[in-house]
């Protein structure tokens, strides 16, 4: 039990960002199981971050309440966005987003009441790792339950053939805003949480690197099921710290590990590590046929 | 009047660096209908590799420059043999080949990082000889011309050699139909090969020419221009060289002109990005593209 | 009240695809779609199932204009189709194929789901049963947890029908559905049709085997540059002199 408190007290942090990024990459996973390659969830996270930070600090609001605020506040932004945005495809999405992404950061940089380039500060410390850990469950859940319903085949079947699926019946433009809005609203949900984790959000937290991170553990871990994602975020998150555990200092070193991991995956195992649980397994991807994620 | 004048005149040197930049990146996209993120780590190498030549080898500028714009090409060469080569079967080779391209861009830039160190260096005084000149109010370095001789140079090179050359020709023929390429007896991947050491080489070029007019580099020299570079080549349509220039001067024009007009330079990015949204919005295929929509 | 084709006309920049293309279908029966490469069959199912629409022209689908809606919501009207190059979903099983294909008519709604409320098992169940019975229809049973990418040719034109038949279609329009196939597997595809039709579909094919086509139909109609040159019986059809003309003065034979 004393060794349990001991690990927690020099790994809590670890812990909970293990957590607060596996619900960032199951966020990002509604939108990838359509095949849409939108990159705007750290941004939606900082929106959540700082709507919640603002309604708390300056607002008094309640936790709950503010949670909430952020939540709907990204999903709002997401619905407008979405409508636009999803007409487009591919790379030009991704660009979208990203330049979404960049203008929101801007905009946390040049507002008064986001506190500028030194972020909102003074943001009570009331999440708690259990907390993230039943959001992370709850959102597994529904996650793996999705697919199991209607907008859940709908989705993949976007993801297969968008043609095909609409001569189905599926109604791609509305699937895909649905996908969107969901998680633009997760990862609003995380952001608020990460907000009153540290007692201060600043816009780097939710920049182009953490945008493309998002993407990484999904790849990583694997888009096809609903653990990807989370196994993605815990080994890349957890990573420094081991790689310090033997030895190795922040820097170079660990950031070559990150890539080279990447590179691996992608080379060798194209559904991620889960697909070593799973049906997808290498032996497909070896025989040189198609793998669309 | 001689304060637009000025502004006109930096946002031509800047733009001319970014056209450049963009070219080489959209030079890939054109021939393999992929975007290789790896070109600004590309970039921020070449920059980085020319200050070291200068500084550790006591090279002068005329030889480290083509020197860091050929080992640029040579790390083009390595994404493509790493990272597209062997992705080139699958049919989600363009998604596959961003991601593996991400990949490369990160283990770059922990090259970058390892081989640097993460302080900002810059070339050594007197490395380049600048003379000052003021014409009509306006003050050019000889440094700024030289920048944007250099790089048009570079750009024209490319130009005519992509026209006229055989190589050149054929590299067109595999951005046109690959396949129909292949029957017609071209290398397609030596073609591909090629593109991609052109394209690095470039982009190396573009770094130190980069890290010249700004006088300082750093490791993360690269995240700056890499949102502007994709920025660029959507503005003047992917795939097109002329309209990468067209799009790097324009770019360059706008973020200097934004920052005369705000009075700030929080705004130049903001504005940059609003475009960048508006055009894919709009006319996805940008100023000069080729008007079809593409999958990742 | 049938499938009417009023005057579709489609343009591509400059080249005239279709022009004034007029022809009905009657209900529960089989309408063969004939004529050389690039007469235009594809683009005129293409209308016809909303992934295009027409530049002038209507058509009505039981008394329902359809040319303007989009594909799912075509689909939604009972319209169900294969494609010439064939869209399976790659990276899923046979069945899983067919499963997606049953979105039209499968509520699988999210809440009993998430309460894991047995309704929700109940109807999982019958889906998959119906699902494995439509591979049973094209004879795919034994491959229903192979990959979709993984099958033959052959199997990979059934398995799209089994997919297209999901949702209870009223009308479905084939194209190419024996392309490729041997003589006992395109026979086994033509009873299927049969029985469809007998059930009381409707069916639109566009086919290059005569045999196949002169066979089953009931009505064919020729395009050839975009245009009908005739539409009738397959007896009348074989002897019209224009037909005879257009497919001698093409390099496209009998089957």
């Amino acid at each position: 039990m004393e060794q349990l408190a001991h690990f927690y007290a020099v790994y809590g942090s670890v812990i909970n960002f293990i957590g607060i990024n596996a619900l960032l990459a199951l966020s990002l996973n509604v939108t990838l199981a359509a095949g849409m390659l939108s990159l705007g969830n750290a941004a939606f996270a900082g929106i959540g971050g700082y709507t919640a930070g603002v309604l708390t600090v300056h607002l008094k609001a309640p936790f709950i309440v503010s949670l909430c605020g952020g939540t709907l506040m990204a999903g709002v932004v997401g619905l407008l966005l979405g409508m636009p945005v999803l007409r487009l495809k591919g790379v030009f999405l991704a660009m979208a987003t990203l330049a979404f992404g960049e203008v929101v950061r801007i905009a946390a940089v040049n507002l008064d009441i986001t506190g500028g380039a030194e972020g909102l500060t003074g943001i009570p410390n009331i999440t708690r790792t259990w907390m993230i850990f039943l959001a992370l469950a709850l959102a597994a859940y529904f996650m793996a339950t999705l697919r199991r319903s209607r907008i859940g085949w709908g989705l993949v079947s976007i993801r297969e053939d968008e043609t095909a699926a609409a001569c189905l019946g599926v109604d791609i433009i509305h699937y895909k805003v649905v996908a969107f809005t969901i998680g633009a609203m997760m990862a609003g949900f995380a952001g608020a949480m990460y907000a009153h984790l540290n007692y201060l959000i600043t816009p780097r937290d939710f920049g182009f690197f953490i945008a493309v991170d998002l993407l990484v553990y999904n790849i990583v871990g694997g888009t096809r099921i609903w653990y990807g994602p989370i196994l993605g975020a815990a080994l890349l998150t957890a990573l420094p710290e081991i790689l310090r555990g033997i030895g190795v200092a922040a820097g170079p070193i660990r950031l070559a590990v990150n890539g080279v991991i990447l590179l691996l995956v992608i080379l060798f195992l194209p559904n991620g590590l889960a697909s070593l649980f799973t049906r997808w397994r290498p032996a497909a991807a070896k025989a040189g046929r198609a793998e669309r994620i | 009047m001689n304060l637009l004048a000025q502004q006109l005149v930096n946002g031509l040197f800047i733009g001319s660096v970014y056209g450049l930049f963009a070219v080489g990146y959209t030079l890939v996209f054109g021939v393999l209908d992929i975007l290789n993120l790896a070109h600004a780590a590309v970039f921020t190498l070449g920059g980085l590799s020319a200050v070291w030549l200068v500084q550790a080898a006591g090279m002068s500028i005329w030889l480290a420059f083509p020197l860091a714009t050929l080992l640029a090409g040579g790390l083009g060469l390595l994404i493509n043999a790493a990272a597209f080569a062997p992705l080139r079967r699958r049919a989600d080779s363009q998604f596959s080949g961003l991601i593996s391209s991400i990949a490369m861009a990160i283990i770059f830039d922990a090259a970058a990082l390892g081989l640097f160190g993460a302080r900002s260096v810059r070339f050594p005084p007197g490395t380049v000889k600048v003379h000052v000149w003021q014409i009509a109010g306006v003050t050019i370095t000889s440094l700024q011309v030289g920048i944007v001789l250099v790089a048009t140079l570079l750009m024209v090179i490319l130009t005519l050699f992509l026209q006229r050359s055989r190589t050149g020709k054929a590299i067109r023929t595999v951005a046109e139909n690959e396949r129909a390429a292949m029957l017609l007896g071209v290398n397609v991947s030596g073609i591909i090969a090629f593109t991609f050491f052109i394209s690095s080489a470039l982009g190396g070029a573009a770094g130190v020419l980069y890290g010249l007019y700004f006088d300082s580099l750093a490791p993360d020299m690269g995240r700056s221009i890499e949102l502007k570079g994709l920025a660029v080549i959507i503005l003047g349509g992917m795939g097109s060289i002329p309209g990468a220039i067209l799009g790097g001067l324009a770019f360059g024009l706008s973020e200097v002109l934004t920052v005369a007009v705000s009075g700030t330079s929080n705004l130049r990015d903001a504005v940059a990005f609003t475009v960048l949204f508006a055009i894919l919005l709009l006319r996805p295929s940008g100023l000069l593209g080729r008007g079809k929509l593409r999958e990742a | 009240m049938n499938l009417s084709v009023e005057n579709i006309s489609r343009n591509f920049g400059g080249v005239q695809a279709l022009l004034g293309v007029s022809f009905d279908v009657e209900l529960g029966t089989i309408h063969g779609l004939i004529g050389p490469n690039g007469a235009g069959k594809t683009t005129l199912i293409n209308i016809l199932s909303g992934v295009l629409p027409p530049t002038h022209g209507q058509v009505l689908y039981q008394g329902q204009a359809l040319h303007h809606l989009p594909a799912h919501q075509v689909a939604a009207l009972g319209v169900a189709r294969t494609f010439q190059n064939i869209r399976l979903f790659p990276t899923m099983t046979c069945l899983e194929n067919v499963q997606a294909g049953q979105h039209l008519t499968a509520q699988r709604p999210l809440m009993p789901r998430l309460l894991r409320l047995p309704s929700a098992d109940r109807e999982d169940r019958k889906l998959e049963e119906r699902a494995r019975a439509n591979l049973v229809r094209v004879g795919l049973q034994d491959k229903a947890s192979h990959l979709a990418r993984g099958l033959s040719y052959g199997e990979r034109r059934r398995l799209e029908i089994a997919r297209a038949l999901a949702f209870n279609p009223s009308l479905l329009l084939l194209d190419e559905p024996v392309a490729g196939m041997r003589r006992g597997e395109a026979a086994e595809v033509a009873d299927l049709i049969r029985s469809l039709a007998q059930g009381g579909m409707t069916i639109l094919l566009i086919e290059h085997n005569m045999a196949f086509v002169m066979e089953i139909c009931s009505c064919i109609t020729v395009l050839n540059f975009g245009r009908v040159i005739a539409t009738g019986s397959p007896d009348a059809v074989r002897h019209h002199r224009d037909v005879i003309e257009a497919y001698l003065g093409s390099e496209r034979g009998d089957a």
